[in-house]
């Protein structure tokens, strides 16, 4: 009983955590979507020094950890007049970050797509944009998107790490409570809960996906 | 109106063209066999861009075919090519497979090429299965959209890569048939085939190619019923009697 009681309490809080979860993990996702296909295009564009950066750039961000890229971003940008709050720096940060697994899991679909295809748009005249858009990502669409539901489950999750910026998301509220009032029990068992809770529709999301590809 | 002078193409230090000379005139059906490896998709390949070539030209109405250069769009949209495996769009209706080429790299209005894509699905005796995707069709009916959708480009000529290769020996003769009528209408056509009944009846002119170099050629019935090189007297022997 005492555990309703609490969680009554605390709830408003934590949901105000909650929106600040789904903001830097809809943010991110933005973020390392649309900068995972400009890595992922210009890895397949057969211009060797895109190719070349595209691998560079998604080799180091794979092997920064997320955590020091933003601490970078939020304390030490500012030194060289490049300051944003704390939500900017974690949407960024984790977007930028995951923006390598997206194009990795971009390139792989579009690799995976029969290269008859391409000759066929090729041969009807179509330039190399046309038959990206026209003929070879619609396809990779369909083989990257059980993939990327995967990778939305895991930001929504690392989007806690945000919290080492202050960014006073889900988890970081939850241990603001726990710190001050030694209700540790309680209130991580309704952090996870509520983890768990934004989680089902994506891992739904995801089945749903699968289901499709399968047939 | 295609001209072929000293073709070469070399991959890596592999030469598997050692200068080909050819031409094909407007309306003319040319069938290319010979034994797989001799180089005979690599000619037709060469003649749309598909590949680049390492000497010699290939020009079509005067133009030099080269895929470095933007021209090549233009050429290809009058030079279409049906492939052994189709190579249909999958992600797409059969209608659209056919009207893609004229409405989004022509620039074609919709609705005519819509009108002209459906009496093309009729001509090869698919007007029922417009609004089906590729993947629900037989292969032989599959090529039939394939040479629909080649045809809707409005094209000069038609390249043929093996259209027949790859299908079952029962829906052989639907996509040979297809074939013969655009020939009785006129099509200047490149065929690599193996297939010889096509080639006797429907092809005006005969290639033999082998180890990169064009053996014999002349009329169809001189190559196939009186071959004169000895290697294509073994070719046709093989194929035509391989028991």
């Amino acid at each position: 009983m005492q555990f309703i009681e609490h969680s009554r309490e605390y709830l408003p809080i934590l949901m105000q955590g909650a929106w600040l979860t789904i903001q830097v993990t809809l943010g991110s996702l933005l973020l390392s979507t649309a900068l995972g296909l400009v890595w992922a295009v210009m890895r397949v564009s057969g211009i060797p020094f895109l190719a070349n950066l595209s691998a560079i750039v998604i080799n180091l961000l794979r092997g920064i950890p997320i955590i020091v890229l933003l601490f970078f971003l939020y304390f030490v940008m500012p030194d060289v007049g490049i300051a944003m709050t704390a939500l900017q720096a974690g949407i960024l940060g984790l977007g930028i970050a995951y923006s390598a697994y997206q194009s990795e899991n971009f390139r792989a679909g579009i690799e995976a797509v029969d290269h008859g295809q391409v000759e066929a748009a090729r041969a009807m005249g179509m330039g190399w944009w046309m038959t990206m858009r026209r003929v070879v990502l619609p396809q990779a669409v369909k083989i990257v998107l059980p993939p990327y539901g995967n990778i939305m489950i895991m930001m929504l999750k690392d989007s806690s790490q945000a919290s080492t910026i202050t960014v006073a998301e889900l988890a970081l509220q939850g241990k603001l409570i726990a710190t001050s009032t030694f209700q540790n029990a309680t209130v991580f068992t309704l952090v996870a809960l509520m983890y768990l809770v934004m989680c089902v529709p994506l891992i739904l999301f995801v089945r749903h996906l699968e289901k499709r590809g399968a047939r | 109106m295609i001209e072929i002078r000293g073709l070469q193409k070399f991959f890596g230090s592999n030469q598997v063209l050692k200068g080909i000379d050819a031409s094909v005139t407007k309306g003319e059906v040319v069938c290319i066999i010979g034994p797989s490896g001799s180089g005979k998709s690599t000619i037709l390949r060469c003649i749309n861009g598909l590949e680049s070539y390492s000497g010699g030209s290939i020009e079509i109405h005067g133009q030099r075919v080269d895929n470095k250069l933007p021209s090549i769009k233009a050429i290809r949209t009058e030079v279409a090519m049906v492939f052994q495996r189709f190579n249909l769009f999958p992600h797409r209706t059969v209608l659209e497979n056919v009207i893609e080429g004229p409405v989004y790299v022509k620039g074609e209005a919709r609705a005519s090429a819509i009108a002209r894509g459906k009496e093309l699905l009729a001509s090869v005796g698919l007007a029922d299965k417009e609004s089906a995707h590729p993947a629900q069709l037989s292969g032989g009916q599959q090529q039939r959209v394939a040479i629909a959708r080649a045809l809707a480009m409005q094209p000069e000529a038609i390249l043929f890569d093996e259209p027949t290769s790859a299908l079952d020996p029962e829906l052989v003769g639907d996509v040979l048939g297809a074939m013969r009528k655009l020939a009785e209408a006129g099509m200047t056509m490149v065929v690599v085939t193996h297939e010889m009944q096509f080639a006797r009846e429907v092809a005006d002119r005969v290639l033999f190619i082998d180890g990169g170099v064009i053996v014999e050629q002349g009329p169809s019935a001189d190559v196939l019923n009186r071959p004169q090189n000895p290697r294509t007297q073994d070719f046709l022997r093989r194929v035509l009697h391989p028991l």
